[in-house]
């Protein structure tokens, strides 16, 4: 511990190391904007932490040192890190990769629930204020508590669907809108409430609120628009630490909270552009409401294709490119897909890998796998680099996707889909599609693609099958 | 179950319309297939292949006489004579230029299906015969113009002394253009080419060329898939381009056709003369007016400075085996699609694009031209402009209200007046806490601005690993007075180092995993992803 002197004191210390942590923070997420600073982002992460941890732990120990909840708070302290720690680096390390989405799902209502734990703890504990400083105080902690349950209770739904331990159909109540703005409302109300009289009971209240809007807001939304609900949570704890931050009149919890509030929210943009859907109601929550319709039926013949002549195909071609979707991650099949990367890249053959935003169930789920399969990021594409080649390309090996390369959505208006950029793989010379079955895809629409004349049907698992062509070859 | 008739073409047409591999697909579509005796003589197939294929070999005049008789060139008035009324008759008919030929075949009573009238659509690429021909026409061009030159195409150094390669300008790269590019790069000259449309540079440099851009400020934009004519200033700059061309190259392949219009004049006379003695000049073209000044379809015409300029007209049919067996497996695709029960009978339906389109008489009535069809292959218009990727990012979205200004207005006035009011209202914390809010919240969007889209991942890890900050809020708690509340604290902090160091760990063993393609050491960190894309040291 630092001797302290009148100048430098615990806290004086803590506010500096405070800027340094926020400061590094910032550098983490520029750093984690492209491939060749990433590392270091990381390292910029992992100090700002530290730096906040140890300021921090200092702050403590030198508050409360010789009084008689020392011993049992600061044990405690180190037992909670140990076991959290420990517990974090082995899920870290055993975590299946395509299993990610959910472990960062789970990760999001960790930090939902520690916001409500903190905003509780707000409210329980005597704060010594008086005036409208006390007033503010209650505000803060029921907004605290709010956000944080809602962040919590959405993540369980968003990790119990992506693990498919609930079904990933969109929960339709009636008057779901209302709902919504009712619990908004009702907040609102009780907020008011609890600053006239601090009861106990209102709290509670406002807990069970916040935890049922949580879930309501995310078991309406559909499988298929997981990646913009991830990020949508994402921001969402990230604005809890915000919250926590009035509360406890903390800077870098606002800082660090907004920062990864507002990235969060951006990503969420990002992947709401892709899907070609409006930010403000997915916000709202409870947008995959695009019910199937009947104009996407679609009629006509398709045209299976065994593996051993989709190899044939591969072999005489002169640039591949794969997209792949969920389906591959399903399969497992990111390793098999490497190996004929690699087979085909060996004979000469151009193979380019073309994502779209919205591909998987995490923003970027696909250049993980690809990546965890030893797949070169600069063969990985995304659907803006990429699209205007495939009217070049001699094949396309589409993998576990369906609405990211239909047709419709660029060709039918009156398709659900219309209007979401799509990867046009319909242009090049040969498509083989890989696919379980003739089942559509999340938005329910049918895929005129698998009828069109140079599409030619690959069924079974997409693991299996990228092993069948790659014994062929 | 209908009979199909192949006829014996015209001299000095080379080609057949059906190949005994194409009648063999013919008879598994329930046709009877009637081949006038010798044929297919002229393209190397013996009319022993045909029987063997399952053809009966016949005279003309029941081949003639079929329900469906297949051409490669259109027919004479004799031929037309001895059509049967009601029969369907398949081949090149070129509708765009012989309106009186389609009106015989009305007049006549027979159907009219013109394979040069396939529209170019995905859907419809395995029958369109102008693809397959022009293919064949690039390849024989480069062949032609081999023949008439005096040198070899590639440079070499022997021991008697240094051959400088021959250098190939090719104008106009659609399919016939980049076939002769292809050819012409594989015999090893150097090729250059040029073509209004700038988004075939990557194509032209994929197969061995280089693309001479003309630099003007107009994008050919097309939504059929074919070049369009071009404006004024375009014309003058690429005037120039074709005369420094001239005088610099040994081969000349002009390419340059504008659907229904006369060819466009890209070489003139001066162009010509400025051609060293020796020089060939192909002019693809020829039949449709020339892309060179003093060629003459068909002909081969050789200029007072010694230039070489070759209009043949009929460079597919040079190729008469392969012509043949493409153009009948495009028509047997044709067959498919109008023969869907598979059971030897014709079926034409109108609400079909690719159906309609080919149809260009029926009994009675001429049917060209076909409503305008719009092509998907066309590039949209945000991959040219770098205006406004977002705008033509959905041109199928119905159009979202933009807000009106005095909205916009308001709103911010609203958000302004809740800062006063904050600010006013807020004792002393508050409004330091807002300003480091509203600072933090601009910093969050401008750091992720242009986050690479393979690390959304990783940096959705680490931004959860840093939301782990709500620790130290719990921290601090964990020493109260109050036991309930140390207890909750310490659950708190729990959960927040699970995010900490899982997040950190995860993202960590994600990033060890992002690997670049093996590339020379030399290429260093910003060396772009096709740089390396292209080497591979093992």
């Amino acid at each position: 511990m630092p001797e302290t002197t009148a100048l430098l004191t615990p806290a004086s210390i803590a506010g500096a190391a405070y800027i340094v942590a926020a400061l590094l923070f910032i550098l983490s997420l520029a750093g984690l904007s492209r491939h060749e600073t990433a590392k270091a982002g990381v390292g910029y992460g992992i100090a700002g932490m530290a730096i906040a941890l140890v300021a921090t732990v200092g702050v403590v120990v030198s508050d409360a040192w010789g009084s008689p909840q020392a011993t049992l708070g600061l044990s405690l302290l180190a037992a909670a890190v140990v076991i959290g720690g420990a517990i974090g680096l082995w899920r870290a390390r055993v975590v299946e990769m395509t299993g990610m989405p959910e472990l960062i799902a789970l990760l999001h209502s960790f930090v939902g629930l520690a916001a409500v734990l903190v905003g509780w703890n707000g409210a329980l504990e005597t704060s010594g204020l008086s005036g409208a400083l006390l007033d503010i105080h209650h505000a803060e902690v029921f907004i605290g508590v709010f956000i944080g349950a809602v962040t919590f209770t959405g993540s369980i739904v968003a990790f119990l669907k992506l693990s498919a331990r609930m079904k990933s159909a969109p929960l339709m109540l009636p008057g779901k809108n209302a709902l919504n703005l009712g619990a908004l409302v009702a907040f609102v109300a009780l907020t008011v409430w609890y600053v006239i009289t601090p009861e106990l009971w209102l709290l509670v209240v406002v807990t069970a609120l916040a935890l049922a809007l949580g879930w309501h807001l995310v078991a309406s939304i559909g499988g298929g628009d997981m990646p913009v609900v991830i990020s949508m949570l994402n921001s969402y704890s990230g604005w809890a630490a915000a919250a926590a931050g009035f509360l406890l009149n903390n800077d870098l919890l606002i800082v660090t909270g907004a920062l990864v509030g507002s990235s969060g929210a951006y990503l969420s943009y990002i992947m709401c552009k892709a899907m070609n859907r409006s930010f403000i109601s997915v916000i709202a929550g409870g947008f995959g409401i695009a019910a199937p319709t009947s104009s996407g039926e679609v009629q006509g013949e398709i045209h299976e294709i065994t593996a051993t002549d989709a190899a044939a195909l591969l072999r005489d071609a002169t640039s591949v490119i794969i997209t792949p979707g969920y389906g591959m991650a399903v399969a497992q099949a990111q390793h098999p897909v490497a190996d004929l990367t690699a087979k085909l890249r060996e004979r000469g053959v151009d193979v380019r890998f073309g994502i779209h935003p919205v591909a998987g169930r995490l923003p970027g789920h696909m250049n993980v796998l690809l990546a965890e399969a030893k797949v070169p990021y600069d063969v990985v594409e995304e659907m803006d680099e990429i699209n205007d080649d495939f009217a070049g390309t001699s094949v396309v090996l589409v993998i576990g996707a369906n609405d990211t390369v239909n047709p419709a959505a660029a060709e039918d208006p009156g398709s659900p889909i219309a209007g979401m950029p799509v990867l046009r793989v319909w242009e090049a010379s040969d498509v083989i599609v890989f696919k379980r079955s003739m089942a559509a895809g999340y938005a329910g629409v049918a895929n005129p693609l698998f009828t069109r004349d140079n599409t030619q049907m690959l069924f079974g698992d997409a693991k299996d099958r990228v092993e069948d062509i790659l014994r062929a070859l | 179950m209908s009979r199909i008739g192949i006829v014996t073409e015209h001299s000095p047409e080379s080609r057949v319309a059906a190949t005994p591999a194409t009648v063999n697909q013919l008879v598994a579509l329930g046709y009877e297939v009637a081949v006038e005796a010798g044929a297919g003589a002229r393209s190397a197939f013996p009319d022993a292949a045909y029987v063997e294929a399952g053809a009966e070999i016949t005279d003309r005049a029941t081949a003639l006489g079929s329900a469906v008789v297949l051409m490669v060139n259109a027919p004479t008035d004799a031929d037309i004579a001895a059509l049967s009324p009601d029969a369907t008759l398949i081949g090149l008919l070129a509708p765009a230029f012989k309106p009186e030929l389609l009106q015989a075949l009305a007049d006549r009573g027979v159907t009219a299906l013109a394979m040069d009238a396939v529209p170019r659509i995905s859907r419809a690429q395995s029958m369109d015969v102008l693809s397959s021909m022009s293919n064949i026409s690039g390849y024989r061009a480069v062949i032609e113009a081999a023949h008439e030159f005096g040198r070899f195409f590639t440079g070499q150094v022997t021991a008697a002394g240094k051959v400088p390669p021959a250098k190939v300008l090719v104008a106009g790269a659609g399919v016939a253009g980049l076939a002769a590019i292809g050819a012409a790069s594989s015999l090893g000259a150097i090729v250059r080419a040029t073509d209004p449309r700038p988004e075939v540079a990557d194509q032209v440099k994929s197969i061995g060329g280089s693309y001479l851009a003309v630099e003007v400020a107009e994008q050919m934009q097309s939504t059929d898939g074919y070049a369009k004519a071009t404006s004024e200033d375009y014309d003058r700059r690429a005037a120039e381009i074709y005369s420094e061309q001239a005088a610099d190259v040994d081969i000349i392949i002009t390419t340059a056709l504008i659907p229904g219009r006369p060819a466009p004049k890209l070489i003139t006379a001066a162009d010509v003369a400025s051609m060293r003695s020796g020089s060939v000049i192909v002019d693809m073209a020829a039949g449709q007016g020339g892309n060179v000044a003093g060629s003459v379809a068909g002909e081969r015409i050789v200029t007072p400075n010694g230039v070489v300029i070759l209009g043949y007209t009929d460079l597919a049919s040079r190729l008469p085996t392969q012509a043949s067996q493409l153009y009948g497996t495009n028509v047997v695709n044709l067959l498919k699609l109008l023969t869907p029960g598979k059971d030897g009978k014709l079926v034409l339906d109108f609400d079909d694009v690719v159906q309609r389109s080919v149809t260009v008489a029926q009994p009675g009535a001429v049917t060209w031209p076909p409503p305008p069809v719009q092509v998907s292959a066309a590039p949209a218009a945000a991959s040219a402009g770098a205006g406004a990727p977002d705008a033509s990012a959905a041109p199928a979205k119905p159009a979202r209200k933009p807000m009106t200004p005095v909205k916009k207005v308001l709103l911010v006035a609203l958000g302004i007046a809740a800062l006063f009011a904050v600010n006013a209202i807020a004792p002393a914390p508050l409004p330091q806490h807002f300003t480091v809010l509203v600072l933090s919240v601009v910093v969050g969007f401008y750091v992720i601005g242009k986050v690479a889209h393979a690390l959304h991942t990783p940096l959705m890890s680490v931004t959860n690993a840093i939301s782990g900050i709500i620790i130290v809020g719990a921290m601090v708690q964990i020493t109260s007075s109050e036991p309930v509340v140390q207890v909750l604290a310490a659950v708190a902090v729990l959960l927040a180092a699970i995010n900490i160091f899982g997040g950190f760990a995860v993202t960590r063993r994600m990033l060890a995993m992002f690997s670049r393609g093996p590339a020379p050491a030399s290429a260093g960190p910003d060396a772009g992803p096709n740089a390396s894309a292209d080497r591979r040291s093992h």
